[in-house]
């Protein structure tokens, strides 16, 4: 039992001072992700067949490779801050809140670079 | 990890049933949250049949009825009984609003009432709201100024200025928004809710204060401000329709209007 006041304990730690990086971040990467997301779907559904070889030859394509990497780093960045907020909002015990952010954030990471790099091998590779 | 069930001396159970009087006209049921922390029971639903013809228009007034002539052990906070107090606020057909100004007629079926959802029940239809009050007074609600008053007058403010805090300032501190936001039920210890950002921001908008940059400071925390998901149903719950959801946006807005 705490007898600590009401108030002394809304006040708690005080302000972080942040948090509008993070709210921003997410909505200048969700209108990226409109814009490069269209580029994507339509080029797919321009492509002439979804062979191998095909898809091979369009991701290795200079401006392709480009913007298949912004799109992955961005879905990453986007998918990061979301599941960030939905640790925060449901996870309250401090250590497993901090674990589970810390392997959210390795596993967006991972993700990116391997996806960067799969398009880099097929572009410079091919 | 957030609960989703009720703990089990919380779980509700069947209560009892007070059939209406012989020759009663138009029959309501009334089914309603009972939790008397004293007896060591399980919270239970009680449901009272309530007789139309000799009772008022409203919510509070089937309540004030079935605690004067049924079952005087109910207990609610009532007042004013015009939405003006915000005391009888509580959850009535599976919404938060003010019994006092929810019409019975506007209920399909029989009206379940439950206390404000997600805080601690002191009794019955009674929440527990010290928390809730507690985040208002840390947004300090009150005039920050450094110009001193001019000393034969009051501070001057034009017309359009007041507009701007006609409606954030008409909130009654009810409660319904804030216990109504899912983000606050996970999170109100450090999520200020609903109601406590629309007083933040009346202060924020008001053209007197000179303490804008220092209540942004204070607001600017992942928790504090942005637990806000833009749910709405702050906004939609809302007794005297104001608009929370539309307060806490702008005040979002003025923390990134300060950083380009």
């Amino acid at each position: 039992m705490s007898l600590k006041t009401p108030l002394g304990r809304v006040l708690g730690l005080g302000s972080a001072k942040e948090g509008t990086d993070h709210w921003w971040g997410q909505r200048v990467s969700a209108i990226a992700l409109v814009l490069l997301g269209s580029w994507f779907v339509y080029s797919l559904l321009r492509l002439d067949s979804l062979t191998y070889l095909d898809v091979i030859r369009f991701i290795g394509m200079p401006l392709n490779a480009v913007l298949l990497s912004l799109l992955s780093l961005t879905l990453a960045y986007h998918s990061y801050l979301g599941v960030q907020v939905v640790i925060e909002d449901y996870v309250h015990a401090p250590g497993t809140k901090v674990v589970s952010l810390l392997l959210s954030r390795f596993a967006h990471i991972f993700v990116a670079i391997a996806a960067v790099y799969a398009i880099l091998v097929i572009g410079i590779g091919s | 990890m957030a609960e989703f069930r009720l703990p089990p001396n919380s779980r509700i159970r069947k209560g009892k049933h007070f059939p209406a009087p012989a020759g009663a006209g138009a029959i309501k049921r009334f089914a309603v949250y009972r939790y008397d922390p004293d007896s060591g029971q399980n919270p239970r639903i009680d449901t009272y049949e309530v007789d139309l013809d000799s009772c008022g228009p409203m919510v509070l007034d089937a309540l004030i009825k079935i605690k004067n002539e049924i079952d005087p052990t109910l207990t609610f906070r009532r007042s004013c009984r015009e939405g003006i107090c915000g005391s009888c606020a509580m959850n009535i057909d599976g919404g938060n609003t003010l019994a006092c100004t929810r019409a019975i007629d506007g209920v399909k079926g029989d009206v379940r009432i439950y206390p404000l959802p997600h805080m601690p029940v002191v009794k019955d239809l009674v929440p527990d709201l010290t928390n809730f009050y507690a985040q208002y007074a840390s947004i300090k609600p009150w005039l920050q100024t450094r110009t001193p008053p001019p000393p034969d007058r009051e501070r001057l403010q034009s017309k359009e200025d007041q507009e701007l805090i006609n409606e954030p300032a008409a909130c009654i501190l009810c409660a319904c928004c804030s216990t109504s936001c899912p983000s606050y039920w996970w999170n109100s210890d450090r999520y200020l809710g609903p109601a406590a950002l629309l007083a933040a921001y009346r202060w924020l908008v008001d053209s007197r204060d000179e303490a804008t940059g220092e209540r942004l400071d204070q607001l600017e925390d992942p928790f504090r401000l942005y637990r806000c998901h833009t749910i709405m149903n702050c906004t939609q719950t809302c007794p005297k329709e104001l608009n929370p959801a539309k307060a806490i946006a702008e005040t979002k807005k003025m923390l990134a209007e300060r950083r380009h």
